[in-house]
C-alpha cells in the first residue's frame, strides 16, 4: 500500500471511492477501516468486545432504547444544539470581494459543556442494558471524565475515572467537578502521566474487572467496536448540522472543520457527510511547540502506522516502535494516537488534516472571546486557529461549519498562566 | 481467517520447544518457565541471568522485549520495562544479546513482545532476525487471533513457534480454535487480569487445563499470577505441562539490584526453589 497520499488524490489502483465510502464498510465486520482499526487487545477482553458489539447492535434496533436515548438527549443534555452564524468572525475574515460565511455548531452548550456527553450518555444506557453496574473511563482534559461522572450519577452507577497526574494539575477544576459528582478520580503517574497512560490504566482495570465493569471509552479510538460505537453516539452532531444548514441556507455546507485529538467531535460532525463528497472535511491537530520541534501531538500529520490501545492507526512512535510522548497546551489533544477512521479518511483522500501550534490556538481563543463573546475550549481553539490558513483560500459565499466542541471555562487557569496574567491579579 | 494457517507444512518438523516438552513428558515432569525482562537493569545482567536460570532448572525461558505501553502487564513488569527502556534496550540489542549466548544457552527462549514493535519491524523481518539470533518462539499478548493466523506460518517458516494465549473469559469454541492454532504450547492465562503476583490461584484453572488437554495434544503452560513453589506445584498437579513465573522473578531481581546484590545469583536461587517445588 502507498505510504503517503495527498489529501485530495486517492492513490492509483485503489478501489473506487464510492465503495470506500460505503458506510457499511466503515468498519468491516472485523472492525477494520481499510487496514486501520481491529482488536489488538489481550485475549481476556475479546469476549467483552463481542458482547459490547452485539449489545450495541441490538440497542440501536430497539425503539425502547433509541426513544430513551433521544428523550434524554433532548431533556437532559439539551439537544439539538444551535447552529449559530458567527457574524463578527465572518466579517473578520472577509476580503474586499467577500469571504466565507462561518457557522458554529454549539456543542459547548450541551450539559457539562462539551460534546462528550453524547457518547457518555449512550454508553451508560448500554451498560445498564448489559447489567454492568461499575463504570470506568479515561480522561485527558477532564471533559469526558465529567460527562461520564455525570451520567453515572444520573443512573446510580459506580464510577472510576483514570486521569494522568499531569492532567489533574492542568485541569483541577474538572477533577473537582468529577469528585463532586461522586466519581473516584484515580491519578495515573506511569509514563508521561497524561491521556495515553490514563487510557492504558483504564484498559488494565477493564482486563481485571471485565465481568462486572463497562469501560466508557471517550474517543473514536480503541479496539473495535469502540471507534464505531463512539462515532455513532456523536453522529447526532452531524445529522443536526445537516438539517440546520438546509434550514439556514438551503443546501449542504461546503466545509466542515473540527479539532482532532482522538477525533470524536470531528467524527461526530463528519460522519453523516462522508458520502456527500462535495463537502470538504478538515481536521485540525495540535502542533504544540511546532511540528518541527518534535514537541507536538500532530499524529496524522507526522505519525506512522502502528498499534496503540487496541487499534491500528497512525501513531507517534520512534524508529523502534516505542510510543512517543505527545505535547499540547490542550490536555484533550495531548495524545500520540488518533481514531482509525480518521487515518482511513486521510489515506483515501476523503478528509484533510492540518496542525496549529499552542500559540496559534491561544491567539484564536482570544479572538473568538473578543469577537463572539464565546470562550471556546483550548481543544476547539485549534479548529478556530485553522481559519487563519483556510479562510483566505475560500471563495466568497463558501459556507463553513466549525464544530465548537466545548467551552473553555476549564482552561481559564492555563490561559491565564500562558498569557502571563494571574487570576487573582 | 486464513485456512492455510491451520497446519503449515513447516510446522510438521518438531521444533526445539516441541522436543523440550516431549522429553519432559517422557520423564513425567512439568516445565519450569521463568520470564525476565531483557535489559532490566541492563543487558549484561540479562545475559548472566539467562545462564543462571538454565543452571538452576529452567526448561524454557520467556524473554520480554520492553515496550512503552504494555497493556497486559501489571506494575512489576511495567516498571521493569520502563527501566529497560531507560537503559536503552531495543529489539535489536536484545537479539544481539541472544545471538552472543549461542552455544552457552541451550534452553529454548521464547520472545515476549507486544504487537507494535513487531509490526514496526515487519512480521517477516522480525521473525527472520529472531530466528537467526537463536529464539525458539514468540508470544504476542495483544495480537488478535486473525493476525496471529497470518503471523504463525511466517514464524513457522523460520522455525519459530508462535505461542497463542487463552484466558478464563475465552468461550469454549474459541478456546479450542486458539489451542489448535497455537504452536509449541498454549499459554493459559490463569487470571482475569494483568500480570502480577497473586496469593492464590482460582481452581477453575484446573478445569481449563483439563479442557484444553482433552481437545488437543499441544502442551499447556499456565502463567500470570504464579508467585512461588507452592503455586507452581499446584499448576503441575492440575495437569499443566509448564508453569510460567514472571512478576515474582522480576521482583526478586529488582530487589537484589536495589540491595546491590548479584542479580543473576538471586534469580538462580529463586529458580532452584521453584524447581524443587515442581519436582516435589
Amino acid at each position: 500500500m502507498t505510504s503517503t497520499l495527498s489529501a485530495q488524490t486517492p492513490a492509483p489502483g485503489q478501489p473506487d471511492a464510492t465503495a470506500l465510502l460505503d458506510v457499511a464498510a466503515r468498519p468491516t465486520p472485523a472492525g477494520r477501516f481499510g487496514r486501520y482499526g481491529g482488536q489488538y487487545v489481550p485475549e481476556t477482553l475479546m469476549p467483552a468486545l463481542a458482547e459490547l458489539e452485539q449489545a450495541a447492535a441490538e440497542a440501536w434496533a430497539d425503539p425502547a432504547f433509541t426513544d430513551r436515548l433521544h428523550h434524554l438527549l433532548r431533556t437532559y443534555v439539551g439537544r439539538p444544539t444551535p447552529l449559530y452564524e458567527a457574524e463578527r468572525l465572518t466579517a473578520h475574515y472577509a476580503r474586499p470581494e467577500g469571504g466565507p460565511r462561518l457557522w458554529l455548531k454549539r456543542e459547548d452548550l450541551n450539559h457539562t459543556g462539551a460534546h462528550k456527553i453524547n457518547n457518555a450518555l449512550g454508553q451508560a444506557l448500554l451498560a445498564l442494558r448489559m447489567g454492568k453496574q461499575r463504570i470506568i473511563a479515561e480522561t485527558g482534559a477532564g471533559q469526558h471524565g465529567v460527562a461520564t461522572a455525570t451520567v453515572c450519577a444520573r443512573f446510580g452507577l459506580e464510577c472510576v475515572i483514570y486521569m494522568g497526574a499531569e492532567d489533574m494539575r492542568r485541569q483541577a477544576l474538572n477533577v473537582f467537578r468529577m469528585r463532586l459528582l461522586g466519581a473516584t478520580v484515580q491519578p495515573v503517574t506511569a509514563g508521561t502521566a497524561t491521556l495515553k497512560d490514563a487510557t492504558s490504566e483504564a484498559i488494565r482495570d477493564w482486563v481485571t474487572n471485565v465481568e462486572t465493569t463497562h469501560y466508557i471509552l471517550g474517543s473514536v479510538a480503541g479496539p473495535h467496536p469502540y471507534p464505531m460505537l463512539v462515532r455513532d453516539f456523536h453522529a447526532c452532531i452531524g445529522r443536526e448540522a445537516k438539517a440546520q444548514c438546509q434550514e439556514a441556507f438551503g443546501r449542504l455546507p461546503d466545509v466542515l472543520i473540527a479539532c482532532v485529538g482522538g477525533g470524536s467531535n470531528a467524527m461526530g460532525l463528519f460522519h453523516p457527510f462522508v458520502e456527500d463528497t462535495s463537502v470538504r472535511l478538515i481536521g485540525v491537530e495540535a502542533a504544540g511547540d511546532g511540528v518541527a520541534t518534535g514537541r507536538h501531538a500532530a499524529t496524522i500529520t507526522e505519525g506512522r502506522v502502528g498499534v496503540l490501545h487496541g487499534a491500528m492507526s497512525l501513531l507517534l512512535q520512534d524508529s523502534e516502535g516505542q510510543v512517543q510522548e505527545a505535547h499540547s497546551i490542550s490536555a484533550g489533544l495531548d495524545y500520540p494516537g488518533v481514531g482509525p477512521e480518521h487515518s482511513y479518511l486521510k489515506e483515501i483522500g476523503r478528509a484533510e488534516y492540518g496542525a496549529v501550534t499552542d500559540t496559534e490556538a491561544l491567539q484564536a481563543l482570544q479572538l473568538v472571546c473578543e469577537l463572539e463573546g464565546i470562550i471556546p475550549a483550548l481543544e476547539t481553539a485549534h479548529a478556530f486557529a485553522w481559519l487563519e490558513t483556510l479562510c483566505p483560500t475560500l471563495a466568497p459565499g463558501t459556507e463553513v461549519v466549525l464544530n465548537l466542541s466545548g467551552r473553555g471555562d476549564k482552561d481559564v487557569n492555563t490561559v491565564a498562566e500562558k498569557l502571563g496574567g494571574r487570576l487573582e491579579g | 481467517m486464513s485456512p492455510s494457517a491451520a497446519t503449515p507444512s513447516a510446522c510438521s518438523a518438531a521444533t526445539a520447544i516441541d522436543q523440550r516438552f516431549a522429553s519432559l513428558a517422557e520423564q513425567g515432569r512439568c516445565a519450569l518457565m521463568p520470564f525476565l525482562m531483557a535489559g532490566d537493569p541492563d543487558l549484561a545482567t540479562t545475559a548472566a541471568t539467562l545462564l543462571a536460570l538454565q543452571q538452576n532448572g529452567a526448561n524454557l525461558i520467556e524473554l520480554g522485549i520492553p515496550y512503552s505501553d504494555p497493556l497486559a502487564d501489571g506494575p512489576v513488569i511495567q516498571a521493569a520495562a520502563s527501566r529497560a527502556l531507560r537503559a536503552g534496550t531495543t529489539p535489536a540489542t536484545v537479539l544481539e544479546l541472544l545471538a552472543g549466548l549461542r552455544g552457552a544457552l541451550s534452553t529454548p527462549v521464547v520472545l515476549f513482545t507486544y504487537s507494535n514493535p513487531l509490526l514496526n519491524r515487519g512480521m517477516e523481518t522480525f521473525c527472520k532476525e529472531a530466528a537467526s539470533a537463536g529464539a525458539a518462539g514468540l508470544v504476542v499478548p495483544d495480537l488478535p487471533l486473525e493476525e496471529a493466523e497470518k503471523l504463525s506460518p511466517i514464524a513457522a517458516a523460520e522455525g519459530l513457534d508462535l505461542v497463542l494465549l487463552v484466558a478464563p473469559t475465552t468461550p469454549a469454541g474459541r478456546m479450542a480454535r486458539i489451542h489448535a492454532a497455537s504452536r509449541g504450547f498454549t499459554y493459559l492465562v490463569s487470571v482475569t487480569g494483568v500480570t502480577g503476583v497473586r496469593s492464590t490461584l482460582h481452581s477453575r484453572v484446573g478445569n481449563l487445563v483439563q479442557q484444553l488437554k482433552a481437545s488437543d495434544g499441544t502442551p499447556v503452560a499456565v502463567g500470570f499470577g504464579i508467585s512461588g513453589p507452592e503455586q507452581a506445584r499446584q499448576v503441575r498437579d492440575w495437569g499443566a505441562n509448564g508453569a510460567i513465573v514472571g512478576s515474582a522473578l522480576v521482583k526478586v531481581m529488582a530487589e537484589a539490584h536495589a540491595a546491590g546484590e548479584d542479580v543473576a545469583a538471586a534469580a538462580g536461587r529463586f529458580c532452584s526453589t521453584l524447581r524443587l517445588g515442581l519436582d516435589a
